[in-house]
């Protein structure tokens, strides 16, 4: 078992949130701690490579915009985010969710933000998938008299 | 990963980068002119001037070799974090970082192709003492003369022979840079 499974899992929602969403969670909230930058948000291009039914070679799928920052809160927690696109305070917010999350904060922050964003993600998934699977079309082949 | 890979990168990296190339530039330019530079807080025993240097030129895309006492997990951390630079043997690197006699010897580095003069390496050598004085050096980007204090001007004199190949030399002390291109002829005695 990975022992960063569970922090891949909110660096990952993170990432691919909506990040009107994530500001508003954030902006519920309250205060915003007290933290120092460890690397100030920059914005920068990231190459997506995908494999063909995922055991092919490496193709490149085509660029993406990131992202990153890295701060340390006052307790000393260091949080990272790496996000899709160029909205550096959604990277802001994202490295401060990843710092709390290793702290007492903890279950507050994964009530309040880690947990609506999983839920809106999954809705959303699920909804794209139930459009997705309308348009299925099944084939059958028929049997033959002769085989 | 120890605290201080994480601490000690430039704050405003866009003004504090430009500054020190530029710094580096000129460095390059005008052999034997020494440049301050600051910005950068790498862990002992790496100086300010050469973390400059390793933040400003290093990307993902250069291969860095750390010889001798700067091969230690903190600089490496902190290259790691900062830069992104893979690190390599000395005859893949395109950037080495070290001490004069942790380098050597000189013959293990890249000195280009006649092709491609350009895929050579760049020695960035910590140097205990940074005077302009001692060794006389002549070429491109010097009026007269200038003078620097080599630790090895024959070894020198003999990369600059090579020219177009070989490889190009940073100096390092404190917070002070000084360099010497392949293409300055330093005087033997």
């Amino acid at each position: 078992m990975d022992p960063n499974a569970e922090r891949k899992t909110w660096m990952s929602l993170l990432a691919r949130a909506p990040a009107q969403l994530l500001a508003d969670l954030w902006a519920k909230m309250g205060d915003e701690p007290e933290f120092e930058w460890l690397r100030a948000p920059e914005i920068g291009g990231a190459m997506v490579r995908g494999r063909m039914g995922g055991t092919g070679a490496a193709f490149n799928l085509g660029e993406m915009t990131v992202t990153r920052c890295s701060l340390r809160l006052a307790d000393g927690a260091v949080g990272h985010a790496y996000v899709q696109g160029r909205d550096k305070p959604k990277a802001q917010i994202a490295a401060l969710v990843d710092a709390l999350m290793q702290g007492p904060e903890a279950r507050r922050i994964r009530h309040a933000i880690l947990d609506p964003l999983g839920d809106k993600t999954e809705a959303k998934r699920t909804a794209r998938a139930a459009k997705a699977a309308a348009t299925k079309v099944e084939f059958f082949t028929m049997m033959r008299g002769e085989d | 990963m120890q605290e201080t890979a994480l601490t000690g990168g430039f704050t405003m990296a866009p003004q504090q980068s430009a500054r020190a190339f530029r710094a580096a530039m000129n460095a390059m330019a005008r052999p034997g002119v020494i440049e301050t530079v600051e910005g950068a807080a790498p862990p002992a025993p790496m100086s300010i001037a050469a973390g400059v240097l390793a933040l400003t030129l290093l990307d993902a895309e250069t291969p860095v070799y750390l010889a001798g006492a700067l091969d230690c997990p903190a600089v490496r951390d902190w290259i790691t974090f900062h830069t992104g630079a893979p690190f390599a043997g000395r005859e893949f690197c395109s950037f080495a970082f070290g001490s004069w006699s942790d380098l050597m010897p000189l013959g293990g580095y890249r000195i280009g192709t006649a092709d491609y003069p350009d895929r050579s390496a760049t020695l960035v050598v910590e140097h205990p003492d940074l005077r302009a004085e001692g060794v006389t050096l002549r070429g491109p980007g010097i009026q007269d003369t200038a003078a620097l204090n080599l630790p090895d001007p024959g070894l020198m004199a003999r990369n600059a022979a090579q020219f177009p190949l070989g490889v190009d030399f940073f100096f390092t002390c404190g917070c002070a840079l000084a360099a010497l291109p392949r293409s300055t002829k330093p005087e033997v005695i």
